[in-house]
């Protein structure tokens, strides 16, 4: 598992590459919440297009990166996620948080 | 039925054995020549029931997870995965997509995953002793229909 995580102002947009299982799940999550608590961002984008291997461990890492993201009064948003891995997101009615990037919400960010 | 082969590992709950676990069943079950799916499949699966013992089973100590591959000529595969942990009180409420005794970073859809992955999941528990999960699923159904 690697993380590229790059920082703009109000954003944090995190690559992930490899597998995500709990093992993986632990170490991202710190690595993640380190950059995020230690700025001031709104929006957190996580980039699953180089994720190869996802299992529940990946839905608890989502969820929990977006309850931090709306305490710190911010947003989440899912790019690139593969069928396979969208499948396994909806089964947990993450579909209702409105977490997936769409044409729209790419270009509403665009266009900030 | 006789399985065709079968294949034992023992190992410690240590995290780092989930991507261990996933390895050794993908090369076991290599022989059976699955598709990419069916291989995905069965990873993801194994990786949820090998999970469960490193984050519940031993919560606050390590111990032996037992793994268990069987194959058989019909194109089953039979997977066990069993434990030495505090085992499950109610196992149907366990099983009940959602529900999660492991807080904020669990989203309670290990045997939800299991149950859609595989064709048949089934749980045995004694709170105390431990827990089996056996896990089942056919592969190469559609290009074994209509040869001989
Ligand atoms: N091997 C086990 N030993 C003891 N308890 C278990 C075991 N496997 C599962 N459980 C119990 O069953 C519950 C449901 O398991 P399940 O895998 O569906 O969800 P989870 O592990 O809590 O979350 P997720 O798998 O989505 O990260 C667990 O929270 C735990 O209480
Ligand atoms: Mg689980």
């Amino acid at each position: 598992m690697e993380v590229n995580i790059q920082t703009e102002p109000g954003r944090v947009i995190a690559r992930l590459r490899g597998e995500i299982d709990h093992h993986a799940a632990i170490r991202l999550r710190e690595k993640l919440d380190r950059v995020i608590e230690g700025g001031e961002y709104s929006l957190l984008i996580l980039d699953f297009s180089e994720i190869s291997f996802m299992d529940s461990s990946g839905i608890g890492l989502v969820l929990g990166r977006y309850k931090l993201m709306k305490r710190l009064g911010g947003h989440l948003l899912v790019r690139g996620a593969c069928s396979r891995i969208l499948w396994m997101m909806q089964m947990a009615g993450l579909e209702k948080l409105q977490i997936f990037e769409t044409e729209r919400t790419k270009k509403h960010e665009t266009d900030e | 039925m006789k399985p065709m082969n079968e294949s034992r590992i023992t190992f410690l709950s240590r995290s780092m054995n989930e991507g261990f676990a996933r390895a050794v069943t993908a090369a076991f079950i290599s022989q059976l020549d699955p598709a990419v799916d069916e291989l995905a499949d069965i990873r993801t699966a194994v990786s949820e029931a090998v999970t469960n013992c490193i984050v519940h089973a031993y919560p606050d100590r390590l111990g032996p997870v037992f793994l268990t591959l069987r194959l058989y000529e019909n194109g089953k595969i039979q997977i066990r995965v069993r434990d030495r942990g505090c085992g499950i009180p109610d196992v149907s409420k366990a099983m009940e997509p959602l529900f999660t005794t492991g807080g904020e970073d669990r989203s309670g859809l290990g045997f939800s995953v299991m149950q859609s992955f595989t064709d048949r999941v089934r749980v045995l528990s004694r709170p105390g002793k431990g827990t089996t999960v056996t896990l089942e699923k056919y592969i190469n159904r559609r290009r074994g229909e209509g040869t001989d």
